[in-house]
């Protein structure tokens, strides 16, 4: 395959086909080959080898969300016994499996809407060995799924590995013939360490109108000299050498055009607001951006967010109350995304996940609160997720000295999305064998 | 210990006298030494530097340049005579993590046994809060950090001190004990252009790394073998200098070294005071014997030259064993005979970066203007080569975080990649908004919407400009090529026209908003993430 230097990125530009395109790659990848080139001219449907273009957003429930009032055990007289202030009654709870008496906090209503529709997944008691119950250690062994929290994230190592294999890439400027698409988009200050590889690293924002130069809206005559420097015709017209070939000056001119072009496109899907109403909440908000995203036919595989804090050590409340509030905000924002994804069509290809770092002990403490304690539930969304509860709830009176035992590895939950919705060797991005989860339809 | 280990044989062979040191590392002739050179020696052996500062290097020429850079060890030491901001050990709260005393811990065994509850959870909650207590504190250690680099008189000293906290990298986090951060800060602070053997020996016993290496843990019978590995693979020796049977015999060495509360402790009842066998030397060898084995050497001493190299000279990362395989043929022989040079002089640092720092390859055009500033490069030398206001430790030390360098935090063993790896396209925004931050208050990505309004005196950036110049009128031209020249040490054709037709924009009338407005715009320049 040549490349064809003749369709440079400015004429691309100028020409709008960068942003009309419905099928736009991120363009760091634009250009450097025919195959990105043909990708972003819709005549090709798909990076090849990957089916169908899926997506995987992660939603990260930060601060550990207390999992026995997520999925409440009705079944257990131990559970009412233990939280007498806080504990959710089988009345107020959404009743989800009659046989093994479990129920949905009811501020989780969005959530069981999209379960009664078989589009949602409740992963039982997940953990992992030796928990740590500092946020910080155990969000990082999620993070890296490594229980020494060691090394680079699930996620980085998943682009990694589908991107150049070792050693063939550059840090922050991923090769076009990439597997999985241009670098994961995290919504947030900082990436966080699950999308960091060490070779693909993620474009991170908070807010979309700041991911761009802050002094652009000083004066008009900046904006237009700025753009002078960080579009620079010199190489937008040259044909770009490998990366490894590149001087330190080229690639930051290239990066930075990179920049430039990321943050329009980005900005601009963004600006295209759904047609779902979305909750105005930190998680609806998030959302809301990422459906849009997904809409303007980024080719972004990995999208990531996060929420909280569900930290609740002290008036967490039950039925009501803060615990309750994160958790509406939680299933209102996953009902709407679901909504947008359907009409936009794009229900099929986006897998949704949802974690914390830990779940919480089982018995309240003196503040009507609960304190660190070990596993949770996780959820998966899509019409591609084998719908109902998988595994079993821990057990609520075999505790450990008064926390759960976690019944599913979170590792093979990870390897089951690898696996089966991503296609990727799950053995190598996860560093070890984990008996992987079945997270698709039969 | 009735064995002491071969120690390093002093050869003076390796110290070649320049009739046979590669030309390359020669000095460079006085007059050779100008502008470009001195505001060079200024970004790489410390954090850049203003006009004035330069123009004062050019007279003193490179050698006694780099002395005054490299005196500190004569001046600055800490608490002493001439330093700068004096440390005292007590700064800090030293107790905010320290050890349950004999009462208290009796106490928690006795609620433990009892199943007391209540007395436990005041414990957790008593632990939570001197956490909680201690993670702020290690947040106002950032910022005396942060001001003591933008702050001294003797940069190359910090600079130095953050290169050993990025070798040595230990993270707070693992060790959730602030005051061990700020001791291990000054472990390196103390021997920054000191003795290399010594800095190996003081960080075996230092409480921070025996934290996070888990020496804590290793005893006799059961050897932890982290710290020794970490010694041999990333601190001194780099893959393919030694065996795995190495490792295990340096980790039985330094069993029983270990801390209690802020000291070190060596328990000779966690000794494991057997035979070992290490590089090939047998004895019954402790840590220090394993230290001094490592220093007998020659690859101990090429493996840190390849380091220092690294990050003072040319962003080529070493290669995957830590090596030099990644440089070209010039810059092996330059870091091959440094590394001689470092073993023949016993691991004294300061002669062999004096070396260095004079040399003519040093100020070659590889290596000018090459190097991708690092973030606390990019905002201290901001800070002090255009004596901006510091305006928000905060939220400056919030951009370091955002640009993928936490002092103090660093993301693992390893340290710092470096180079390339820190620039993305996120990462590039925040790096122009933290420089649009500091230069017009305006406020960087995601921070509070405060803006900080103090004003930014930009006269000073004129100070050394002759009173009949086309600077000092004002002209256009002429002022934009002053202040690429200052930025970025030259003046591309590229910068001069964009920054030109800003101020046509301006209508050419240039007072200190249009100067701001060109230093906003040469700060977003890519060139200008290079030093």
């Amino acid at each position: 395959m040549t490349t064809n230097h003749a369709f440079t990125r400015r004429s691309l530009i100028k020409h709008g086909l960068l942003m009309a395109s419905a099928s736009v790659a991120i363009p760091a990848f634009l250009d450097r080959s025919a195959l990105a080139m043909g990708a972003m001219l819709g005549d090709l449907s798909s990076v090849p080898g990957v089916p169908d273009e899926r997506v995987l957003v992660v939603v990260q429930l930060s601060g550990g969300n207390d999992g026995l009032n997520t999925v409440v055990p009705i079944f257990s007289p131990e559970y009412y016994r233990m939280r007498q202030g806080i504990a959710v009654s089988e009345k107020d709870a959404i009743s989800l499996d009659k046989k093994q008496g479990i129920g949905l906090h009811p501020g989780l209503a969005g959530v069981k809407d999209l379960y009664d529709q078989g589009l949602m997944a409740l992963v039982q008691g997940v953990g992992y060995p030796n928990p740590n119950r500092s946020h910080f250690k155990s969000m990082d062994i999620w993070h890296t799924a490594d229980t020494t929290a060691t090394g680079n994230g699930w996620l980085g190592r998943y682009f990694d590995s589908e991107c150049c294999g070792e050693g063939k890439g550059e840090s922050g400027t991923a090769e076009v013939d990439t597997k999985a698409g241009p670098p994961g988009i995290a919504i947030g200050r900082t990436a966080p360490l699950a999308m960091e590889g060490g070779v693909i690293k993620p474009v991170a924002f908070e807010d979309p109108s700041l991911f761009r130069w802050s002094a652009r809206d000083m004066d008009k005559g900046l904006a237009s000299a700025y753009d002078e420097l960080n579009r620079r015709e010199e190489i937008i017209n040259g044909a770009a050498p490998a990366a490894k070939k590149q001087t330190n000056a080229e690639f930051l001119v290239r990066t930075s055009l990179d920049a430039q072009v990321s943050s329009d496109l980005i900005r601009k899907a963004v600006a295209n607001k759904p047609a779902t109403n979305f909750p105005t909440t930190d998680l609806g908000r998030q959302l809301s951006m990422v459906a849009s995203m997904i809409k303007a036919g980024l080719k972004t595989r990995v999208y990531y967010t996060s929420f909280g804090s569900f930290d609740t050590h002290a008036g967490q409340g039950g039925t009501n109350g803060r615990h309750a509030q994160l958790l509406r905000q939680f299933g209102d924002a996953m009902k709407a995304f679901y909504t947008e994804l359907k009409a936009q069509g794009n229900d099929q290809r986006v897998m949704t996940m949802s974690f914390s770092e830990f779940g919480r002990r089982v018995g309240q403490n003196a503040s009507q609160g609960t304190d660190h304690g070990t596993a949770a539930p996780m959820m998966l969304f899509g019409p591609m997720v084998r719908g109902g509860v998988l595994n079993e709830h821990p057990s609520m009176r075999d505790l450990d000295d008064g926390d759960l035992r976690f019944t599913t590895d979170f590792r093979g939950v990870y390897a089951g999305v690898l696996n089966q919705w991503l296609k990727a060797d799950a053995t190598k991005v996860l560093d070890g064998k984990f008996k992987a989860l079945d997270v698709l339809k039969g | 210990m009735q064995d002491t280990p071969a120690s390093v044989a002093v050869n003076r062979k390796d110290d070649k006298d320049d009739s046979q040191i590669t030309p390359s590392l020669l000095p460079l002739r006085r007059e050779d030494f100008g502008y470009a050179q001195a505001r060079h020696l200024l970004w790489r052996a410390g954090f850049g530097g203003t006009d004035a500062q330069i123009n004062k290097l050019v007279s003193w020429g490179p050698e006694k340049s780099v002395d005054t850079l490299l005196g500190f060890t004569e001046s600055g030491k800490p608490g002493g005579a001439g330093a700068f901001d004096p440390i005292s050990p007590d700064r800090f709260d030293k107790d905010i993590m320290r050890p349950l005393t004999e009462d208290e811990r009796r106490e928690q065994r006795r609620a433990q046994q009892a199943q007391d509850e209540d007395t436990l959870a005041k414990f957790r909650e008593a632990r939570q809060e001197r956490e909680r207590m201690d993670r702020g504190q290690i947040a106002e250690m950032q910022k005396w950090w942060l001001t003591r680099m933008i702050e001294t008189r003797h940069p190359m000293e910090e600079k130095l001190t953050l290169f050993w906290h990025g070798h040595f990298a230990t993270n707070y986090r693992t060790i959730e004990n602030s005051y061990h951060m700020f001791m291990q800060n000054q472990l390196f602070r103390t021997h920054a252009a000191g003795n290399f053997g010594e800095l190996l020996a003081g960080i075996i016993r230092d409480p921070a790394m025996i934290a996070y290496l888990d020496n804590n843990d290793s005893r006799k019978g059961r050897a932890n073998e982290n710290l020794a590995r970490e010694i041999m693979e990333l601190f001194a020796l780099g893959l393919g200098n030694y065996s795995e049977d190495d490792i295990k015999e340096g980790a039985r060495a330094l069993t029983g070294y270990t801390f209690e509360d802020d000291a070190f402790v060596f328990q000779r009842t966690n000794h494991d005071n057997s035979e070992k066998s290490i590089l090939g030397q047998r004895g019954t060898w402790d840590g220090d014997d394993f230290v001094k084995i490592i220093l007998s050497k020659k690859a101990c001493a090429r493996y840190i030259m390849r380091r220092m190299y690294h990050y003072l000279v040319a962003d080529v990362p070493p290669d995957e064993r830590g090596g030099d395989r990644n440089l070209d043929p010039a810059q092996q022989k330059v870091v091959r005979d440094l590394g001689d040079m470092l073993f023949s002089r016993k691991y004294d640092l300061k002669p062999v970066l004096r070396r260095l720092l004079v040399s003519n390859h040093f100020y070659s055009d590889a290596i000018m203007g090459q190097q991708i500033k690092s973030p606390v490069q990019l905002v201290v030398g901001a800070v002090r080569s255009l004596n901006t206001p510091v305006r928000d430790l905060s939220i400056l030390n919030d951009a370091l975080d955002l640009m993928g360098q936490r002092i103090f935090l660093p993301p693992s063993v390893k340290g710092w990649d470096g180079g390339r790896t820190w620039i993305n396209t996120s990462t590039l925004f925040v790096r122009q908004n933290i420089m649009a931050f500091l230069i017009a208050g305006k406020k960087p990505q995601g921070f509070d919407p405060s803006a900080n309004t103090e004003r930014f005196n930009t006269d000073a950036l004129f100070a050394g400009v002759s009173e009949d110049s086309l600077v000092a009128k004002r002209e256009p031209a002429a002022v934009a090529m002053h202040l690429l020249k200052l930025t970025l040490g030259n003046a591309p054709d590229h910068g001069v026209a964009a920054l030109q037709e800003f101020m046509q924009s301006r209508k050419n009338k240039v007072d200190q908003e249009t100067v701001i407005g060109c230093l906003l715009l040469i700060t977003a320049m890519p060139e200008y993430q290079l030093c």
